[in-house]
Order: structure tokens, then sequence, then C-alpha cells
């Protein structure tokens, strides 16, 4: 075992938070120009310090555990949430050198762990004995396991391209178009179903403030809060990465410009991913509850299930089956 | 790599999982203020007084998007496998490989049209 094994995932956790911290300034900055108003500006200059003040803040307050809560698993809650989506990312191909665990089956794997995190919103949700928590964390688990099923079945499409779950075969088989253009319909609804899978905005219900005032984390003080918080975020950057590899190209270079290194490209394409879920955040109005499910179930399930024949049947046509 | 390096990495990561949110509340442990009432311990119920439990009953309609979800996550499972081996099969078996999918796909479908049939994908 070398240095790398031990010292990398404390390198990429610490760059992680980093990028929480700034994620956050820019999507409310982003968020504030769609809107016409500056967005955060007071703490340091341009707001930059405007999340370390949230951060120290939330640190700093009363850690309140309610009376009738089930204590221990309302403290186990958060860290249940949390770890699998820091253990997600040790699959992500990076470049093509850095990556931490090169997995045979590391697109299973992604899929396999991200799931466990919806067993921390539910403890969270039941353990807070609360009407809110637990109504939320039900529409929570509901939501996120109804739209698991489209987004697992349209990457299936990429499979059988690529005839292998490694992430990094899955890049290097896009060395002659990207997936995003000969699976098109599979990147729509991995898309849409990511975003419902992040909770967030057009399907941000679980938390939906005007309804259930903050979903499954209503009992939540300080800094179990924060890390719920920091989970969410968490995500963003593994989906993000995700769909960097899977559809656009990982670090594979555009036009054949090699000559800027492939962490450039890939963090490039990922900005584009996060910088499009930010937009999509202040453009789209909520979903009615009701919506959600049906649109899950009714139209992109059957849609992802039509991304598979549709695959195979390219695979038989002689134009086509050199990009499928 | 080996698979034995790619599980200690993965356990490595997981650990880290544990040992951040550990260390952050310990250290926020020290920092944060502790004055307990019996007003903070109220479950928060839109600043009224809570009536009644807070684990009440929720409708059933979640346990049928749960079974749901379980037929279809085991498809996947095999799915998966079907997907990676396809090219090879469709080689050896020809296009009897991809009939074998609709076979089983289309069984499932079977039962989706018949939770739609019945109302149970509706949400009211």
């Amino acid at each position: 075992m070398d240095l790398f094994f031990y010292l990398g995932p404390i390198i990429l956790m610490l760059l992680l938070l980093g990028f929480v911290t700034y994620a956050i300034l820019f999507e409310r900055k982003v968020i504030g120009w769609i809107q016409n108003r500056p967005g955060p500006n007071q703490v340091g200059p341009w707001g930059l310090f405007q999340t370390i003040a949230d951060v120290a803040k939330l640190l700093l307050k009363e850690d309140i555990v309610p009376g009738k809560a089930d204590r221990s698993l309302f403290k186990l809650a958060p860290v249940i949430a949390f770890v699998p989506a820091f253990a997600v990312l040790a699959v992500i191909p990076f470049t093509d050198s850095w990556q931490f665990g090169d997995f045979a089956v590391g697109l299973l794997y992604y899929i396999a762990i991200s799931s466990i995190t919806i067993i921390g919103i539910l403890t969270g949700a039941w353990a807070s004995n609360n009407k809110y928590s637990l109504l939320g964390g039900m529409r929570s688990a509901a939501q996120m396991i109804s739209y698991e099923i489209p987004l697992v079945l349209s990457v299936i499409g990429i499979v059988m391209t690529t005839g292998s779950l490694d992430l990094n075969d899955i890049v290097l088989a896009q060395k002659k178009v990207w997936f995003i253009v000969p699976q098109f319909l599979a990147f729509l609804i991995f898309f849409i179903a990511s975003l419902a899978e992040l909770n967030r905005t057009p399907f941000d219900l679980p938390e939906a403030e005007s309804e259930l005032v903050a979903g499954y984390h209503v009992e939540y003080t300080g800094f179990r809060f924060a890390f719920f918080m920091l989970a969410e975020y968490v995500y963003v950057f593994a989906m993000a990465s995700l769909t960097t590899c899977l559809f656009l190209g990982g670090w594979l270079p555009l036009f054949g410009l090699t000559m800027i290194p492939g962490i450039l490209w890939f963090l490039l394409k990922f900005s584009l991913v996060v910088f499009s879920l930010f937009w999509i955040r202040a453009t789209m109005p909520r979903l009615r509850v009701d919506q959600l499910m049906q649109f899950a179930w009714k139209v992109l399930l059957p849609l992802s299930l039509l991304n598979i024949f549709l695959t195979a049947i390219f695979k038989e046509i002689p134009v086509l089956s050199s990009f499928y | 790599m080996e698979l034995e390096a790619s599980f200690l990495t993965i356990a490595w990561f997981i650990a880290l999982g544990i040992l951040l949110p550990v260390a952050a509340l310990t250290v926020g442990k020290w920092l944060r203020p502790n004055k307990p009432s019996s007003r903070k311990a109220i479950t928060y119920e839109s600043g009224v007084d809570p009536t009644g439990e807070g684990w009440v009953q929720f409708h059933v309609r979640y346990y049928l998007f749960a079974l749901l979800f379980v037929i279809f996550d085991v498809e996947t499972i095999f799915l998966y496998p079907w997907a990676v081996a396809y090219d090879s099969l469709r080689a050896t078996l020809g296009v009897w490989v991809l009939y074998e999918m609709i076979i089983f796909i289309g069984l499932l479908v079977l039962g989706l049209a018949y939770a739609w049939k019945k109302k149970v994908l509706k949400w009211e």
C-alpha cells in the first residue's frame, strides 16, 4: 500500500468540502443573477466567505434532540446518509490515472451504494417522532426508489454498447462519439431521474418548504442538519461526475485538443452539469406529488425499457451499428 | 488493480466517511452551547403543542410502490449481466438473446400494466 492509497481519499475529502462550500455560494449567486439580484455579497469580497460563515454558525448552534425521539437512531441517521455519498466516489475515474478503485463493476457499485442513503433519510425521519418528518421521509423514500428504476434502466443501453460495467471502459468507449449522441433518450431519462434522486427542484417535494416545513430533517439542528445537507451536495458532486463519465466522455478531449490535460476537460464538463442543475432549480416550478409518482412509473420507466430495445435494434442496422 | 486492493480502498472510503461526521460532531461538542430545557425538547409542530404520537399511520400506497420497486430492481439485476454479455451472446446465440429478454421484460410490463389499470400508480 503506497502513500496515495491513504492520502488520496483524504485529499479528495478536503477538495470535496471545498467544492461543497463554493458550490453552495455559486448556486446562490447563479439563482440570484437569474432572478436579477446580486446574491450573497456581504460576507467577504463578492460574498466569498458566506458559506464558511454559515458552516461556522451551524457548528456553534446547540444540538437539540427532541424528548420523544429515538435518541440513538436520531444520532446515527446523518452518518448513514453521509457515508454512502462519500463511498461512491471511490470508483469515479477523474482522469485515466486519477482513480481510487478501478472496479470491474464500478457502475453497479455506484448504483448499489447510493441507494443506502434512502435508509439514512428514513431512519432520521422515523427517529424524529414528528409527523412532518415522518411524512416527508416516506415521500422522500417513495420518490427516490421510484426514480431509481428509470435511472438504473436508462444506463443499460450504454452497458450493452460497451459490454462492461467498468467506468474506465465506458469512458474509453466514447473516443469516437460521446454517448450523449447515440444514447440521447437515455441521457434525458438519466438526467431527469438524477434530479429526482438528488431531491432537487423540480423534484424537491421531500423538502417542500411550503407544505412539509422541511421534510425529513425538520427536527435536526446544528451540525447534524449540516450533514444531511452535506450528503446532498456530495451527491451533486458524485452525480455530476457520473453523468460526465457516462454521457460526456469523462476526461476525453473535444476536437482532439489533447494538449489540454484530461482533468481540465473533466472539470469543464463537470461544471457544465453542475451549472445545469442550478439553472433548472432557478427555472422550473415544483411538481405536484401526484404528477411526480405518475411521471416516474408511466413515462420514464416505459421509455427506459424502450431505450434498451432501441439500442438492440440499432445494433442490427449496418449504418448505425458502429455507434452502438 | 487486484480485487483485495479495491476492497481495501472502499473500506478506507467508508472509514473516512464515518470519521468525518464523528470528528466534526466531537469538535462541535466542545464549541457549542448546551442548555437543555423541557420547552426545547418538545416535538415541533408548527409552534403549537403537539397532539398525539409522532409515529402516525401513513397511506398503504407507499408499500405498493415499495413492492413495485422490488420487482423492477430485481429485474435490473438480471438485465445488467445480460447487457454486459449482449455482444458475445448475440454472436453465438443470434437474435434469440433479444427475444428472450423481450419475453422476460414483457411479463414484467404486463404486471406494470395491471398495476396501472388497477390505479396503483395514481396518487391522490
